[in-house]
């Protein structure tokens, strides 16, 4: 009864073999038809790269390497110089770190230890809300609605601190529409919150329970035991996240176009105005033309060669962390 | 049986005073943290709603984009909306399948192979790449040879989207266990028919949940758009050639206009595209759900 | 390897009168055809040599055991029967495995042509997450069959012999992960069967199952072995002396000084020879319980 032998009807008539058949072209082309599709990112970030650096030759002519540095923008009179954009780029960056990470790693850690997971389900949803946003969203509430309401602070913080050193560095100047850095800076801290929390939740939940366990066992309270157990497992991995927080604050544009205050500064004050690359790639694009047009396609490539570093050494991290989790 | 007299000497209460002081502030500081979260998304998803929801109406969802001078009772957002919907379902179209394949790849056909790893490391990386990084690549590889168009448009979002669908397909077909694979294996299957047949379908829920939340993360973005699709304020029925428009680009428009009749519009809009991006993001926890209930 | 490969008929073997599903006695009066040919088969996994110079026959129609202790390379052998160690990258078979007179590892074979004609049931249960239908119907919908009523036949066909039908006839629609494990596997036996396999592999079948399931699948392939021929694998001794024909013992060769530990097939016979009269010490070491 057994239909061993049947004729396979996919057999190769004049085979020499019996069992021999060749693989069916279906399988071969699905094979190809996904490796087409993987060679599709390589092939995606190789051409982003060249196209727009070509595009950019013309900026790189006329200012140089040192456009990068020079901090003479002045469209109308041909001068390029990026550094106002970079600097701007990096110090909301920057405040966005500093703002978003405690709260991104703490609420982490109340979601992997503190909250049974029954609560933990909700409040993930919140986190993740808060990523539904769009930019757009953000910016259009930042300016219309954050700005001026935040900027009646900024008067009183920059008054009250008249004349104290180190703090009216930072936080002095004057500023007529809450537009700032630092308004920039915080919007970009709400949207790069729900990232870094669920990347370092990921990176918190491989720490093996037998180190906390054995915290525990030891006596140690709540506190002590993530200090001890958890932190040093999930340190790079932690590290890694808020690279790649960093990255997304870095890139980010529209917020930050319509909250930054749109005018090329380089200060230490928070509370003022200033702008940054993909700002103002953002806000000029439209009108710019000729060399104009290549500075601004210039920075374009900047923010893209950064925010590839960044990921890459990220990533790394984040790599790290896990490799050492599980050969732990 | 007796009791056993409390001796002296064993004191079973919490650790003394600084310890558990420190572990309560550290409690503290973490309910903070979310409220600290919940403050300004309140605030955002608050102001929208109270300021969007009265502009919502027939009109506005019908409605064409009128001068911003108008006041908010007139005219509508239906250029930007419908460009949306056309724009995102475009990318959508051409991401997702080839997102999945790429996961397929890397799972299924890479194996330990250089190249897998490779590709699979540089789809990590190309999630962080900003938007208006794609814009600008398409603005000079598409654009500046063929035109504004919706296509340009669906074709940054749709670079946008890759590496997001690539990654969460990725993790779903690692969880699909290998004895899966072997069984269809041992019926005779070709890799191909196994991983169509048994592969896929075993972790469809979660590729299809992801792909819902990276359309949820295209259809809220604005600046792979400003110089793809260039923004004009009318409908265009096609697709494939002419500027047009879409919500964020309105939104990004309205927002710096001095008029409160382009403003109240740009409300509009807005609560319009959280509930776009909102829905999607309902319907991938529901495909998660409602397909996972099918499998056990 | 160089004789002409010959396309070998299955014709109706005459039975012995006596044949029941009580084998053992019968066995060294008759020997049916051999299915497999293995000769000097040694299995590498890299450099590291599974399992070195195993040579046996799996004759037609008969239930074939390989017993041994862990890690002697009794599953790896039964892998290289259908070509599932090709799944494996660093997997190499040398020496030569014949089956029905055809190398079985030929350039020109097709390891899913091998499969569809020697099927495989897993230790662990391992029902697609589809339908008890579609389970069933899964291996001849690959194979081309798409007619509804042929496949109707072919699923209740199929598990009416993995003597499953009676308790699932009524809820064909109803997930295969849904089944308790006896049930599970008996499904995936039926999944095996709806090819129409020649050969059933079964690698410890019953090892993650209940004793009252394991009576139930043991006595399913008693009713299956007139129409295939079934090699099993299995830890259990009792289950090799309750089922099977034929008996291979395996074991590990160590090399004290060097840790240099490969697999070997140490005696291969009858199974009531290899029971009650093992002519190897370790074979009677290990039947009578003192190893392993």
């Amino acid at each position: 009864m057994s239909a061993a032998v049947q004729a396979d009807p996919a057999d190769v008539a004049g085979s020499a073999h019996p069992l021999a058949q060749r693989r069916p072209l279906g399988d071969r082309v699905f094979g190809w038809l996904a490796l087409a599709a993987g060679l599709l990112v390589l092939v995606i970030l190789v051409l982003i790269a060249v196209t727009t650096s070509q595009q950019s030759t013309s900026w790189f002519s006329h200012e140089g390497l040192s456009g990068i540095f020079s901090t003479d923008w002045d469209p109308a009179t041909d001068h390029f110089g990026a550094m106002a954009f970079v600097f701007g780029t990096a110090v909301t960056a920057l405040v966005a770190i500093i703002l978003a990470v405690p709260v991104s790693v703490a609420l982490a850690l109340l979601l992997t230890e503190v909250v049974p997971p029954r609560w933990a389900r909700p409040i993930v949803y919140v986190v993740d809300l808060l990523a539904v946003v769009p930019s757009v969203v953000w910016g259009l509430w930042g300016i219309l609605v954050f700005a001026p309401w935040v900027q009646h602070i900024y008067s009183s913080i920059a008054s009250g601190l008249t004349g104290i050193p180190v703090l009216s560095f930072l936080f002095g100047g004057t500023n007529t529409s809450g537009a700032a850095f630092f308004t920039a800076g915080l919007i970009l801290a709400f949207m790069i919150t729900p990232i870094v929390t669920s990347l370092s939740r990921e990176v918190i939940a491989t720490v093996p329970s037998i180190d906390k366990e054995g915290a525990y066992a030891l006596g140690a309270t709540r506190w002590e035991m993530i200090r001890g157990a958890v932190w040093p497992h999930s340190q790079s991995g932690v590290v890694g996240s808020v690279l790649l927080g960093l990255g997304r604050a870095m890139g980010e544009t529209i917020a930050a176009a319509l909250v930054i205050g749109s005018s090329p500064a380089i200060t230490s004050h928070l509370f003022s105005p200033g702008y940054s690359m993909p700002a103002v790639i953002a806000n000029q694009f439209g009108e710019s033309s000729g060399t104009f047009r290549a500075a601004l396609v210039g920075m374009g490539v900047l923010l893209f060669a950064i925010t590839i570093i960044v990921n890459l050494v990220a990533r790394g991290f984040v790599e790290r962390s896990a490799r050492r989790a599980k050969g732990a | 049986m007796a009791i056993a007299a409390e001796q002296p000497g064993v004191d079973l209460r919490e650790p003394a005073g600084w310890r558990r002081t420190k572990n309560k502030i550290a409690t503290v500081l973490m309910w903070v943290a979310f409220a600290a979260v919940l403050v300004p998304l309140g605030f955002v998803l608050y102001t929208v709603i109270s300021k969007g929801a009265p502009i919502i109406s027939g009109q506005f969802l019908t409605g064409s984009i009128p001068p911003n001078i108008m006041p908010a009772n007139f005219g509508g957002m239906a250029p930007a909306i419908i460009g949306t919907l056309e724009i995102t379902a475009l990318a959508a179209v051409m991401a997702i399948p080839l997102g999945v394949l790429g996961a397929v790849y890397i799972n299924e056909y890479g194996g330990n192979r250089v190249l897998a790893r490779v590709i699979g490391f540089m789809a990590d990386v190309m999630t962080g790449v900003p938007s208006i990084v794609m814009g600008l690549f398409i603005f000079t590889i598409w654009v500046l040879h063929f035109g504004y168009s919706g296509l340009a448009g669906a074709f940054a979002l749709a670079c946008l989207m890759l590496p997001l669908v690539i990654r969460s397909s990725y993790e779903m077909l690692r969880l699909v266990p290998d004895s899966l694979r072997e069984a269809s294996y041992a019926l005779g299957a070709t890799k191909a028919r196994v991983t169509l047949t048994v592969v896929l379908p075993a972790a469809i829920a979660g590729i299809i949940s992801g792909a819902l939340l990276a359309v949820a993360r295209a259809s809220g973005e604005t600046a792979p758009l400003l110089f793809t699709i260039f923004t004009v304020e009318a409908t265009n029925s096609n697709v494939f050639s002419g500027a047009t428009t879409a919500l964020p680009n309105q939104i990004f428009a309205n927002a710096s206009q001095p008029y409160v009749g382009a403003q109240a519009r740009g409300w509009g809009a807005a609560l319009t595209l959280i509930a776009i991006a909102f829905i999607f993001m309902i319907a991938a926890r529901v495909s998660t759900a409602r397909f996972t209930r099918y499998s056990r | 390897m160089n004789q002409p490969e010959e396309h070998v008929v299955k014709t109706e073997l005459p039975k012995p009168a006596a044949l029941d599903s009580r084998r053992a006695e019968y066995v060294s009066d008759y020997t049916s055809a051999p299915v497999f040919t293995a000769k000097s088969v040694s299995i590498y996994y890299g450099s590291f040599r599974a399992v070195t110079d195993v040579s046996l026959d799996i004759h037609e129609n008969e239930i074939t055991a390989f017993i041994g202790p862990s890690g002697c390379g009794k599953t790896t052998v039964l892998r290289t029967l259908n070509r599932m160690n090709d799944l494996i990258p660093s997997a190499r078979v040398e020496g030569d495995v014949h089956y029905r007179g055809a190398s079985l590892y030929a350039s020109s074979v097709s390891p899913t042509a091998v499969r569809r004609r020697i099927g495989m049931v897993f230790q662990k249960p391992n029902p697609f997450p589809k339908s008890i239908y579609d389970n069933v119907a899964y291996g001849p919908r690959i194979n081309g069959t798409r007619n509804k009523a042929t496949l109707d036949e072919i699923v209740e066909r199929s598990l009416r012999q993995a003597a499953l039908w009676d308790e699932v006839k009524n809820r064909l629609n109803k997930s295969g992960l849904g089944l308790s494990g006896g049930q599970a596997q008996r499904l995936c036996i039926a999944r095996t069967l709806a090819v129409e396999p020649d050969v059933v592999l079964m690698d410890e079948p019953c090892s993650a199952l209940d004793p009252i399931a394991t009576g139930r699948i043991e006595d399913l392939m008693q009713e299956i072995k007139s129409r295939y021929t079934i090699v099993i694998v299995t830890h259990n001794m009792q289950q090799a002396t309750r089922v099977s024909d034929r008996t291979a013992f395996y074991s590990v060769l160590r090399d004290e000084k060097s840790d240099f530990r490969t697999g070997v097939l140490v005696e291969y016979g009858s199974t009531r020879q290899i029971f009650e009269d093992p002519h190897d010490s370790r074979t009677q070491a290990y039947v009578t319980g003192r190893i392993g």
